[in-house]
């Protein structure tokens, strides 16, 4: 399976199982269209009104060689490894919601504002080093073991987070384990004594931040409605800058008040955020912030301007990091990785201030979905091996589409939400994928093209 | 060759039996937390 597509200029042919990346000129380009099904005297036939005749054996001498080598219509050969991969996952990585209450109330938040749609509350030290010792207890072999701390806003229960960094600690140095933390928060309370100790202690922040003030004001209020952009911005930035602009992100959401979110990704880039995400909203189409099947065209064209942007800064020694432009094509994941996605509902789980055990964060409070508890551990085994089993293959969209190894099959939540099955992915998730996937693989081209 | 340029080979197929030992860093954990995205992380064995 190949993907072709044209972007500014550009023709760019992925071949889809090897994961091999060309650039083809408009003659080999052409060609290829017909490479299949044509023999090479039909094909010149064909195009003899475009190009030369050794224009044309030239461009189809290339992709033989490209076939011949393994890097153009490649066979998947990935399906029947999938059982050997599957058979020993263990628990790797939880989401701690130490606080179900939030000092925001964002209207697009799908934690209903913070508490999930149950009581606000905040979860205590014993819960959380009861989920460290799940984590160890289920991690088997597995050296490196991550944390999210995560709301809600967690900063309403930092002490708590402190106490549970404390424990893994000392749990790592007995248990062999190396722990990995992370934090997200709206920022809205940090103040030096969270940073010094986040710095010292957590290796990664996410900040949330949608951009532009009018953008960010509209829709991330504190609880009296007022806006909160000029509060987090300088505290942010001076987080930001404390970490050398590095293990972080800035993070935003756009929605359908905002399609031009392009805007709000560069003012992030001009606040001199290196490290900017900034991700669809997933709202029901009825919601008024979703974003809609008729709003795919202009969030495509808006990665588009945004790419062409993005390619520029970097030229003139400006650039910065767009989460979904950072592909990886040379040291990037392994196979199994890509197949078996984000690892929800089997190596990921969130916990609950109470304890219990869901198959993510986006999960928490669906009652249908409770796996567990840090006590008992993963009691309904059936929920985990519908996760575990759930692959692209799986997936009837997935095992047909050119990216499914560059998204890995998508969000399992996502696709529960929106057709009550894991197994059925996201379509306007897929369709906004596959575009910033393009764009991701066109910025490649051109910074392996320029040396830039 | 003059009419094409290949910017990255065939990489998803080496080592195929060799990989997959899950050391790495969970996709969800990095940024996203709403989406997908796992061809931007690491491997930990390179």
């Amino acid at each position: 399976m190949i993907h072709k597509f044209r972007l500014f200029d550009t023709n760019i042919v992925v071949d889809v199982n090897s994961g091999a990346v060309h650039v083809f000129d408009d003659a080999a380009y052409d060609v290829l269209d017909f490479y299949q099904n044509y023999n090479k005297e039909q094909m010149i036939e064909i195009l003899s009104d475009k190009y030369d005749r050794v224009i044309i054996e030239e461009a189809i001498g290339e992709i033989d060689e490209l076939v011949k080598s393994g890097q153009l219509f490649t066979e998947d050969v990935y399906r029947d490894y999938i059982p050997k991969w599957k058979r020993n996952y263990v628990v790797k990585a939880l989401c701690l919601h130490v606080a179900h209450d939030c000092n925001m109330r964002c209207k697009y938040c799908f934690a209903s504002t913070g508490d999930f749609g149950c009581e606000r509350t905040l979860m205590s030290a014993e819960v959380g080093k009861k989920a460290i010792d799940f984590l160890i207890k289920s991690s088997g072999n597995r050296k490196n073991l991550e944390i999210d701390f995560f709301g809600g806003e967690p900063l309403m229960n930092f002490e708590v987070v402190k106490e549970i960094i404390g424990y893994a600690r000392e749990r790592e140095k007995e248990s062999g384990k190396n722990f990995r933390f992370t934090i997200t928060t709206n920022a809205l309370m940090l103040n030096e004594e969270h940073k010094k100790y986040i710095n010292e202690n957590i290796s990664n922040i996410v900040l949330s931040i949608d951009g532009r003030p009018e953008v960010n004001d509209n829709m991330r209020t504190r609880v009296d409605g007022s806006g909160t952009y000029k509060t987090i911005l300088p505290k942010i930035k001076d987080m930001a800058e404390s970490r050398n602009q590095d293990a972080y992100y800035a993070r935003g959401t756009f929605t359908r008040a905002n399609l031009d979110f392009s805007k709000d990704v560069l003012h992030l880039a001009d606040e001199g955020f290196k490290q900017i995400s900034v991700e669809p909203v997933v709202l029901d189409e009825q919601s008024e912030w979703s974003i809609r099947p008729e709003d795919v065209a202009a969030v495509c064209s808006e990665y588009e301007k945004l790419a062409l942007e993005y390619v520029r800064r970097r030229k003139e020694g400006k650039g910065f990091n767009f989460f979904h432009f950072m592909i990886d094509l040379e040291q990037g994941p392994c196979v199994a990785k890509r197949l078996s996605g984000c690892g929800s509902g089997y190596e990921y789980l969130a916990v609950s201030p109470e304890g219990d055990l869901y198959p993510c964060h986006q999960f928490v409070g669906i009652e249908n979905f409770k796996i567990g508890n840090v006590n008992n551990g993963i009691i309904n085994e059936d929920i985990v091996n519908a996760f575990a089993n759930s692959n692209i293959y799986t997936r009837k969209e997935c095992s047909e589409c050119w990216a499914r190894f560059y998204c890995s099959g998508g969000c399992p939540a996502n696709g529960y939400k929106f057709n009550k099955d894991i197994n059925i992915p996201y379509k306007v998730g897929c369709e906004l994928e596959r575009k910033r996937v393009e764009c991701a693989l066109w910025i490649k081209t051109q910074q392996l093209l320029t040396n830039n | 060759m003059k009419h094409i340029i290949t910017i990255s080979g065939s990489n998803l197929n080496k080592n195929i039996d060799k990989k997959g030992c899950g050391e790495c860093q969970t996709s969800c954990q990095s940024a996203c937390k709403t989406s997908c995205t796992v061809a931007n992380q690491k491997c930990e064995n390179n």
